[in-house]
């Protein structure tokens, strides 16, 4: 190790790294080995074994086997303040801050400076504010947590891992909950902060990323260090074949249907009316919506997440309350209606939070496949097995749900099985409307494709949809108009030949507006 | 796999009971006693004699009825605490139309009019806190709580002021609806107070599990119990729902009243419940919530009871309370726990011969965790 090498020591090396959760096999012979200085992706698919890898970097986890170092030292099994010490931070997919905090008080927690023994706030906020002039995260100190928008908390958690003296920031997919300026400026901050000489590990699926801002890639699937990459020497395919381990088609796909415009029939698919919704904590959390989605067509919303989607989802699922306004399945009313009632009128829901709203996990695959059509597998007084089953078995095959296990709990499948059992249950009730939400959140590259191609289906099969996600990639592969959602308002409503990411980009931050 | 749900399912009681008879060896020695000899005692005085054998079924066929209405209750999330009162109302409801039917009215009738009055006192009991929850958000084991008071004392007041019979707190004998000892077709029974509404009984276990497991009504209670927010989503009404589930929670533990009122003494007698109501939550713990879990857990639970009688000459009977203390502690910490290691056995099993990627093989077991 303290061989005079030729090429610099490495900011981290991981060797053989094997991790083993109960009976899952977490990360076996996994590695990394990041350059000092540069931008490093670690990408592939949800449950490839990324989180377990850099988690037992940065100390949270010890390692069953192999070898880890840091700037060639051998720090194999050490904990995470050792790891803080030595200048290894990671900024979580979940923000760890105080909302009651201010952002001064936020970044020197745990590390206040002190004078007289007591909290100096004077000089936390000027500490900050010098952290935050040299990377160029601009954050206001004295603000409180609790008001920061996504992005600006986003900031914080980066500051906070600089103010502890990071050397090297691991960042486990940042851009997730950020709008496109906002990613834009991410990067910006990135590449002034490697600048200085800090090493970033960025974890993400997304490949338009892992192109954009990193020289080299280390690609993981089944817990395996699958390929190490020159980001100037492949491309996306190639990435995504590295991850998924066989040839995947990405985005694109059929644009916006040229068959089914021509076959668009007439009429009111799905549609609302001034809608109104309060929510949680806004009175006016969907503020005065209305649009109409024709029969197969795809109404895109685009918008950071936060900006009513959840409480215009839920109105119209009949999940909750309308203050105002009206909301249409196939041109009948169904404002006041139960959410069975909106179910036998046809309306088909991919509800945005599967694990709280979309699956009883602890249910098994043939349950959670009728959930919500409990009501029409009835036989006598007691649920219709031999139908629940003959319908499982029909639903596993024909959307490739593995295992192939109808009475196997949900919780055990992956994210992207457990999506295709919403998709399965929602795409093959007889429906007229579909609400789709994040429809491939947290789902991996493969099974993306997928779902995007039921999707197509859906709406040449002359179903209306409304598709709603924070991926604004997706809303412009899907949509035939896109909208873009923002303070509880659709600031704009365009054809998708009108839309791309620069267009729709100052909208979703709310920098423009067209609302009459 | 197969293997290790079997493991996990059998592995923890058995390492609670070993749990239980460490800490009732140390009880024992602690008294001066020889813990052999107690045991001895105790199995001998339960399962070692028909009457024995009569003391915990009659026992057991209470606390099954209270065990089962905490289990629905807590398998639609919600814990009824009023198990004690329900089954007073229940015991009450059985004495009141037992002694308002004829004599002369056919058995098989007065049965079952007996029957539905337990069940449906039991459930009037169990749908008060159900719509206050439902209505008003009122927490219900607050609610239960206070429910036991209030319908325990209404009982002593009718009972002490209108219906009683002079010197004794219980009313007159019912005139139609009893139901005979066991030791009527089995004479070893003789003197125990078994007797038939345990077969009853034993088909409201069947039907509690065909409720939960094989009814729509069952899967949207589970689902509610599970995940509110998924139940919601499946178009499941949540206050029908809650509402539905503490009246049958509450008509479960006032079916329990028709062992002591029908088929024991014949009348209903002030506090005859006597903490079988409270114990039915012990009951439901250890039966894990499953119908059949129940059943068993009240058998053990009333070898238990009956064992303290029978040991009483040696140690203070006291001693099995503690065992019951004891046992809940036991199954609460052993079934995660045996779990977990048995989890992790089959873990070390797979890793060593499985060669299956860990995408499909693992991922049957433990979710979430990676990523």
């Amino acid at each position: 190790m303290t061989a005079p090498a030729r090429t610099p020591v490495p900011a981290v090396r991981m060797t053989g790294i094997v991790k083993r959760f109960g009976a899952v096999l977490a990360n076996r012979d996994a590695g990394i080995e990041v350059a000092q200085g540069e931008i490093h992706a670690l990408v592939g698919e949800n449950g490839a074994g990324k989180s377990t890898l850099m988690k037992i970097l940065s100390g949270m986890q010890p390692a069953d086997a192999g070898r880890v170092e840091v700037g060639g030292r051998d720090v194999t099994g050490w904990t995470t303040a050792q790891a803080i010490a030595a200048g290894v931070g990671m900024v979580h997919q979940h923000f760890m801050l105080v909302p009651t905090l201010t952002v001064a008080e936020n970044v020197v927690l745990g590390r206040e400076p002190v004078s007289v023994g007591t909290f100096d706030r004077a000089r936390a906020v000027r500490d900050v504010e010098e952290l935050s002039k040299q990377s160029g995260l601009v954050v206001h100190p004295e603000r409180l947590v609790a008001d920061l928008s996504v992005g600006e908390a986003q900031r914080v958690e980066i500051l906070k891992t600089l103010y502890r003296g990071a050397r090297i920031l691991l960042l486990d997919e940042p851009t997730a909950v950020l709008s496109p300026p906002e990613v834009a400026e991410l990067w910006g901050v990135l590449r002034r902060v490697r600048v200085a000489g800090t090493t970033i590990v960025l974890i993400t699926h997304k490949l338009d990323e892992v192109m954009n801002v990193t020289e080299r890639i280390t690609v993981m699937r089944h817990g395996e260090t699958v390929a190490r990459m020159a980001t100037s020497e492949t491309t996306p395919e190639g990435i995504a074949r590295a991850m998924v381990g066989r040839d995947v088609r990405l985005g694109g796909g059929a644009p916006a249907s040229a068959g089914a415009a021509a076959a668009k029939p007439a009429g009111e698919g799905l549609a609302v009316h001034n809608l109104m919704v309060r929510g949680a904590r806004v009175e006016k959390a969907v503020n005065d919506i209305s649009f109409s989605i024709a029969p197969g067509e795809i109404l895109g919303i685009a918008g950071v997440e936060g900006n009513g989607q959840t409480e215009l989802l839920e109105a119209m699922a009949g999940l909750r309350p309308v203050t105002a306004g009206s909301i249409a399945i196939g041109g009948r009313d169904v404002t006041g209606a139960s959410v069975r009632a909106r179910g036998d009128a046809g309306l088909s829901h991919i509800p945005e939070d599967r694990h709280n709203r979309g699956l009883i996990l602890e249910y098994s695959v043939a349950d959670n496949l009728i959930l919500g059509l409990q009501h029409r597998y009835v036989k006598g007084a007691s649920l219709d097995r031999a139908a629940i089953e003959a319908n499982a078995a029909k639903q596993i095959a024909e959307f490739d749900i593995r295992p192939a296990n109808p009475s196997l709990a949900v919780r055990a499948l992956s994210g992207g099985n457990q999506q295709k059992v919403v998709i399965a249950r929602e795409l093959s009730r007889d429906f007229a409307a579909l609400i789709a939400a994040q429809p491939t959140r947290g789902v991996d590259v493969g099974a993306i494709e997928f779902i995007h191609d039921a999707l197509r289906r859906a709406r040449d099969a002359g179903k209306a949809i409304l598709l709603v996600s924070a991926e604004l990639r997706e809303v412009l592969d899907l949509s035939d108009r896109v909208a873009v959602m923002y303070g509880g308002r659709l600031v704009v409503t365009l054809p998708r030949s009108g839309a791309n990411e620069d267009v729709l980009g100052p909208y979703m931050t709310g920098a423009r507006r067209e609302v009459a | 796999m197969r293997r290790t749900a079997f493991a996990e399912s059998v592995l923890p009681p058995i390492v609670a009971l070993g749990i239980i008879l460490v800490a009732g060896d140390l009880l024992i020695l602690a008294y001066g006693e020889a813990p052999g000899a107690v045991w001895r005692t105790l199995a001998e005085g339960t399962w070692g004699n028909a009457y024995g054998i009569g003391q915990v079924l009659y026992k057991a066929t209470t606390l099954t009825c209270t065990g089962l209405a905490v289990a629905i209750g807590l398998r639609a999330g919600l814990f009824n605490i009023g198990a004690e009162s329900q089954l007073a109302a229940g015991g009450f409801g059985a004495a009141l139309v037992g002694m308002a039917l004829p004599a002369s009215t056919p058995w098989i009738f007065a049965v079952a009019g007996c029957v539905a009055a337990a069940a449906i006192a039991g459930a009037g009991a169990g749908a008060v806190p159900g719509v206050l929850r439902a209505k008003f958000g009122a927490h219900e084991v607050i609610v239960t709580i206070m429910m036991n008071f209030i319908v325990l004392a209404l009982l002593n007041y009718i009972v002490a002021a209108r219906l009683h019979v002079p010197e004794t707190l219980h009313t007159p004998t019912i005139q139609a609806g009893a139901l005979p000892r066991l030791s009527s077709a089995f004479a070893a029974f003789h003197g125990s107070a078994a007797n038939w509404s345990l077969l009853i009984v034993l088909a409201i276990v069947a039907g509690a599990w065909w409720y939960l497991f094989r009814t729509r009504a069952g899967f949207e209670l589970r689902a509610v119990g599970l995940q509110p927010g998924a139940a919601e989503y499946g178009g499941v009404d949540l206050p029908r729902t809650l509402v539905r589930a503490l009246t049958v929670s509450g008509a479960l533990a006032g079916l329990g009243g028709i062992n002591f009122v029908l088929g024991y003494k014949g009348y209903y007698e002030d506090g005859f419940a006597g903490g079988a109501g409270f114990l039915g939550i012990a009951v439901a713990l250890v039966g894990r919530n499953h119908p059949v879990g129940v059943l068993v857990a009240a058998l053990f639970f009333a070898t238990l009871s009956q064992g303290g009688l029978a040991i009483n000459a040696m140690v203070p009977k006291q001693m099995v309370e503690v065992l019951q203390g004891v046992v809940i502690l036991a199954v609460a910490a052993s079934v995660p726990e045996v779990r977990r290691t048995v989890r992790q056995a089959a873990g070390r099993r797979i890793g060593k011969t499985d060669p299956t990627p860990p995408g499909n093989a693992g991922a049957a077991t433990t979710p979430g965790s990676v990523g």
